[in-house]
């Protein structure tokens, strides 16, 4: 772990290193000028498949195989989608490759497109990130003038567009239908899946939906090679064939309560103890962690001896949890009620979904409204259980829902109450000495009148 | 306020100004049919407007050959954009989600509230700022934080908080409530 070197972050720390001119001073485009002249399309997926790269946009879907889905020779137009609506609490990675090094992810741009044949791609940005914006479309512009973009790439047969399109804040844009639907001029109403993008995806076309951080790794397995990266992280597991492994650095997220919150590039795997206390220089206040996010707020919870987990594809789910997910963790200190963790996952849900599913709409705002009688002292210990209902019911998991933001509502949920009953249980009997054990209904609802 | 909203709807004069309109069109080329400008050209009106009022709204429509509903129905389903009056010159969006909550990003919310009188989503009577709840504002490792305008406002306290106030609205003091007077 010693030995690792960053990559993905290697020039954040150069002076102007959002420019062409730093890009390219470190080698940036040496990847995509090889590859246009000497590599087919096939043999950049080949590459990419390959390596194992895992999407980094929370589904860790591989990158190379979901290429492959594409219909082969297709008319066209192939589009290409980039995943930057980053709006997973605790999550900021894309960010700082956007702000700091944006010829990174472009080059990851082209050369993904030219590997799936796309000839526009579209990077869905957030609203709430106005410095990404300026620094990606400075970039594009350099690109377009350095002939890195537009016409003939590099004097190719290859020919690609990519424009900006800005989110209006809302978390369900960065689910992968939902951000189609929404750069189609729509609600975002996410899409039954199948047909998967790869079939029917934006303006009805083959459409492939990639991550910034992902695209980083594709110019960085093509500057570096498949060797290296899979030199990185954690091989697949030999009993099972198919596992596709956790290769590959990683930017992890670190927020909370830890002394220096902060991205750090690591090896695929690290524990998140490691995080914590390595890169993040311990939980603060020389206090003791009660609990941490593993991979933003949809994942769930590690009690505090399961900070020991590794944080690669796999581990997470070991012990409970949805996932790796975005790799963001934030701690939680040994001061913080659980009952108040879980009102602040309830509110976001509830917020965020589309309302498009019933359970989910209405399971997100029953919980939340369960969530704030509990706080407001009139909490009964058969809500929890009533909770447990909702967090096993609704998402694509248990089949009810079109998305997985139900699953991330669920997964806090779960893991909060199941981790930390006896805490829950204490609050509501101390909050409610004299109705916390009422099994009634909370109002008493009349029976309707030619209901059966 | 009332009024003159129904003023402006029976206006023949178009709120969309001719700038606003050739920058609408200079996106259709990107996409392959006009509907997916549907989001940039509410941007383009709000960013000039701070809102996008139903004149708005049917103007858009009639550029992106849409029936009015359907821009409508695009722009409620997000929060961003108001439709009864404009925000504040400044709007500011505080983070309430979970990393911000931990370092207090509530508490900061509150006294911005309190040393205004207004609530999130509110407008100041001086028109100065427009309070918001965000939910996680991607800048986590800055805890709590806000994005005013196109500033982000790192690891506010209730300090900072007031000091943002003194400069978004000088004339009513360090942050004293004008709500009332
Ligand atoms: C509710 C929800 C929100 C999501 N938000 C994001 C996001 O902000 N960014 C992202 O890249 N992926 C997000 N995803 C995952 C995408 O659906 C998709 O898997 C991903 O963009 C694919 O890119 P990748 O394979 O490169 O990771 C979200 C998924 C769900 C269910
Ligand atoms: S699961 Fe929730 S967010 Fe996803 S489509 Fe259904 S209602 Fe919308
Ligand atoms: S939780 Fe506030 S910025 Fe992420």
């Amino acid at each position: 772990m010693s030995s690792f070197e960053p990559v993905l972050m290697a020039n954040m720390a150069l002076p102007d290193s959002h420019t062409l001119r730093v890009y390219e001073s470190t080698g940036g485009y040496q990847a995509l000028r090889r590859a246009i002249k000497e590599l087919t399309p096939v043999q950049v997926i080949d590459a990419v498949k390959a390596s194992n790269l895992r999407g980094r946009g929370g589904a860790g879907f591989p990158t190379g195989l979901k290429w492959t889905f594409l219909p082969k020779d297709h008319p066209g137009p192939i589009y290409m989608c980039i995943n930057a609506d980053e709006s997973e609490p605790g999550t900021f990675n894309n960010r700082y490759l956007m702000e700091l090094d944006p010829h990174q992810v472009i080059e990851g741009i082209i050369l993904s497109s030219y590997a799936t044949r796309a000839t526009t791609a579209y990077i869905y940005l957030r609203y709430e990130y106005p410095l990404s914006w300026k620094r990606l479309q400075a970039a594009l512009d350099e690109c377009y003038a350095a002939g890195l973009l537009g016409k003939n790439i590099l004097g190719s047969e290859f020919s690609l567009d990519v424009y900006l399109h800005k989110g209006a804040a809302a978390y369900i844009c960065g689910e992968e239908t939902g951000l189609i639907e929404s750069l189609e001029g729509k609600r975002a109403w996410p899409r039954i899946k199948p047909p998967f993008p790869a079939i029917e995806g934006l303006f009805r076309k083959p459409t492939v939906v990639n991550n910034i951080e992902t695209v980083a790794c594709v110019t960085q397995i093509m500057a570096r090679g498949v060797e290296w990266f899979k030199s990185i992280g954690v091989p697949s597991d030999p009993n099972n064939p198919r596992d596709p492994g956790s290769y590959g650095p990683k930017l992890y997220c670190l927020s909370g309560h830890v002394n220096n919150p902060g991205c750090y590039e690591a090896p695929l795997g690290i524990t998140c103890r490691q995080l914590i206390d390595e890169y993040g220089g311990g939980v603060w206040k020389g206090r003791k962690g009660k609990a941490a996010i593993p991979g933003g707020i949809s994942m769930g919870l590690f009690t505090e001896p399961e900070f020991d987990t590794p944080l690669d594809f796999a581990g997470p789910g070991k012990v409970g949890c949805l996932g790796l997910g975005t790799a963001a963790v934030v701690v939680l200190d040994e001061t913080v009620s659980m009952v108040d963790f879980l009102h602040n996952s309830c509110r976001f849900f509830q917020h965020e979904s589309c309302g498009q599913c019933t359970p989910c709409r209405e399971g997100t705002a029953w919980a939340l409204a369960m969530l704030n009688r509990i706080r407001a002292g009139k909490g009964r210990l058969r809500d929890l259980d009533l909770l447990l209902e909702i967090g096993d019911t609704i998402g694509i998991i248990p089949g009810t829902t079109i998305c997985g933001l139900a699953d991330g509502a669920a997964w806090p949920i779960k893991n909060a109450i199941r981790k930390f009953r006896g805490e829950f249980e204490d609050y509501i009997k101390r909050t409610n000495p004299h109705g916390y054990a009422v099994t009634e209904p909370v109002l008493a609802l009349p029976v309707l009148a030619g209901a059966h | 306020m009332m009024r003159e909203q129904a003023a402006n709807m029976s206006s023949t004069e178009p709120i969309l100004t001719a700038e606003m309109v050739r920058e609408i069109q200079a996106l259709f080329p990107r996409y392959p049919n006009k509907r997916a400008v549907t989001l940039p050209a509410l941007h383009i009106v709000n960013d000039r407007l701070r809102y996008v009022p139903l004149k708005a709204v049917v103007e858009i429509a009639q550029l992106l050959e849409l029936a009015p509903a359907e821009v409508q129905d695009t722009l409620s389903f997000y929060g961003l954009f108001k439709q009864d009056q404009p925000h504040g010159r400044v709007r500011a969006w505080v983070c309430r989600s979970i990393s911000c909550a931990l370092r207090g990003g509530e508490q900061v919310l509150e006294h911005l509230c309190h040393k205004t009188g207004i609530r999130p989503g509110e407008t100041t009577p001086d028109g100065a700022l427009t309070l918001e709840y965000a939910e996680c504002l991607g800048a986590c490792e800055f805890a709590p934080c806000m994005l005013a305008g196109e500033s982000l406002h790192r690891e506010l306290t209730t300090a900072k908080a007031d000091e943002f106030l003194s400069h978004v609205r000088p004339a009513s003091g360090a942050g004293h409530s004008s709500a009332h007077a």
